[in-house]
């Protein structure tokens, strides 16, 4: 019998060419929901810097709230931020990031371990003003520390602990049984392993972690009104004792007020720092991230 | 070749070495939580010769292995009955802490597992966790010297251990061993994951070091284990999937004139 030996077609017809259309036209859809994102912070971010950038200029950085727009700035609230942001972060990088050692390595892997860790993932999503309202009630009230920035502190390092551990587990759970072996192997005790070998491998998930929690807590406006967190101060914070405001606070006490007091362009000016300073600490957050890795 | 002091279990075919035994195993069973994984496995493992262990996958001889330096403690869930003698002491005892056990027994893995660090480093850190006081060059430039890698790594400690080929990191791995100062090491296939010409360098390196050290090697390959060892033990899973030793002896009688049907079968080829 002869051998057929007639060309073939190789371009894409009948179902070949429906799936690959189909394929193809994926992609595009795909992107537009990407874009959708973008568009959306794109032109937010315009409308913002339109109706701020006048306002912007070091004299806003420096001067204290006024009821006159032309002047009031927000030197308090960016002072109050720092040190209530400080703060929280030693307060709640060592509970963290210790809780998370404690679950992943040593912890005896019992029921007990297992509430522990279902409690640690519903608390991560009790919406922030619950944890304004217990701030209040123990360290504002019980505690006798009223509307100061060590309350304000603690509150957020409840908010943020759940989220950061969990972040912090992940990346230690990452870390590779075999570096583990490794170690014990040598005669290293286990947490002479974890010092010097699982930590410094997680350290970039970790600090990952950490990082996004601080941008969580740098927004963080509920929860500090709830504990009190005054929303006129003119004055330089000294002490974590201090009554305090938040630059997010000022944002928000600007912006309720009515459109014809001339503040929305203050408002504005103070949510371009804020973002800022956020996109700024994500920045920071990657380049750490990319050095650990290098190292490796 | 003499055979006065040794003694042939006739019934199991397990050799009773001439030379110091380093490890006696006794009555040796293992479970991984409630599949039993070793049973009743007897025998000894004479002082600075090479031995292999050889069998299927599955027989047991890596958890065996890892029953040597109670790295099996780290999973959770198992259990081991009998004796496991490391110079005259069961390592199994109450109180006997897995550290110290540890620390005079190396260990090295299948896939080479160099530490993210500088190769200096690798080598140091073993000696450093266990209080290492003299001269840290001197003994890491001799255990990269022991471990033959000093010649090709020289002048570049500083360099990160997991720049090297996997040979060169098998050797690291060898040279963190060596660093701790033991008196033995165990070898869990350490060549599988290397090309040949590494693993002609690991095996070269294996008889140099028998001088000093005592070595278990588990390898799957069993030119390997006739080319390298001075004695062999054959283990195979019984129905039950708990593994036993079936023929221990001098590797050169092992693979020539094997005593056991089973182990003929399988140095021949005809499973596994």
């Amino acid at each position: 019998m002869a051998v057929d030996v007639t060309s073939v077609t190789l371009q894409a017809s009948g179902s070949v060419g429906r799936r690959q259309a189909i394929s193809r036209a994926s992609r595009w859809v795909l992107l537009g929901a990407s874009l959708i994102g973008v568009a959306i912070l794109a032109y937010l971010t315009y409308d913002t810097i339109k109706t701020g950038a006048s306002q912007l200029s070091w004299d806003f950085l420096t001067s204290y709230p006024s009821r006159f727009a032309e002047r009031a700035g927000i030197r308090s609230s960016i002072l109050g931020s720092a040190w209530v942001l400080g703060t929280t972060v030693v307060l709640a990088f060592p509970v963290a990031i210790g809780t998370a050692i404690w679950i992943e390595e040593f912890a005896p892997r019992n029921r007990v371990l297992t509430v522990v860790k279902l409690n640690l993932a519903n608390l991560a999503g009790v919406p922030s003003i619950i944890y304004g309202i217990l701030g209040l009630a123990i360290f504002s009230r019980y505690f006798g520390l009223g509307p100061s920035i060590l309350t304000g502190a603690l509150t957020l390092t409840l908010m943020i602990i759940p989220m950061t551990v969990i972040a912090s587990e992940e990346a230690i759970r990452q870390v590779p049984q075999s570096l583990r072996d490794g170690s014990l192997a040598l005669g290293a005790s286990h947490w002479q392993t974890v010092r010097h070998h699982v930590l410094p491998e997680a350290m970039p998930g970790i600090m990952t972690g950490v990082i996004l929690a601080i941008s969580r807590a740098a927004g963080e406006t509920a929860a500090l009104i709830m504990i009190g967190a005054f929303t006129f101060i003119a004055w330089d914070n000294t002490s974590v004792f201090d009554d305090f405001t938040t630059v997010s606070i000022q944002i928000y006490s600007w912006t309720i007020l009515p459109k014809t007091s001339g503040f929305q362009a203050n408002a504005s000016a103070a949510i371009i720092v804020l973002m800022g300073a956020v996109l700024t600490l994500n920045l920071i957050a990657a380049i750490i991230r990319e050095r650990f890795r290098r190292e490796q | 070749m003499t055979f006065t002091s040794e003694h042939l279990d006739e019934e199991q075919h397990i050799l009773k070495p001439a030379e110091p035994a380093l490890f006696r195993l006794s009555n040796v069973n293992f479970w991984y939580g409630h599949k039993q994984a070793l049973a009743d496995v007897t025998l000894e493992l004479p002082m600075n010769k090479v031995t292999a262990l050889i069998g299927p996958s599955g027989c047991g001889k890596s958890t065996m292995l890892r029953c040597l330096n109670r790295m099996n403690d780290l999973i959770p869930g198992t259990r081991i009955a009998g004796e496991v003698e490391y110079r005259g002491t069961n390592i199994y005892a109450p109180g006997i802490d897995p550290v110290e056990v540890r620390r005079r027994i190396g260990m090295v893995f299948q896939k080479p597992n160099p530490f993210p660090k500088s190769i200096y480093d690798n080598v140091a850190f073993g000696a450093r966790v266990n209080g290492y006081r003299g001269n840290m060059d001197e003994l890491v430039e001799q255990s990269l010297r022991q471990a033959a890698l000093l010649d090709e790594v020289q002048g570049e400690l500083k360099k990160s251990g997991l720049a090297l080929s996997g040979g060169q990191q098998q050797r690291l791995c060898i040279a963190r061993a060596l660093a701790v100062q033991p008196d033995v090491i165990l070898m869990d296939e350490p060549c599988s994951a290397l090309d040949p010409i590494a693993t002609l360098k690991i095996e070269d390196l294996i008889r140099e070091l028998v001088r000093d050290f005592t070595i278990i090697i588990v390898t799957h390959n069993m030119q390997q284990a006739a080319r390298v060892s001075d004695y062999t033990a054959f283990m195979l899973a019984d129905e039950s999937g708990a593994g036993a030793l079936i023929e221990y002896g001098h590797t050169q009688e092992i693979f020539t004139n094997p005593k056991d049907k089973r182990t003929e079968d399988y140095i021949t080829g005809r499973f596994g």
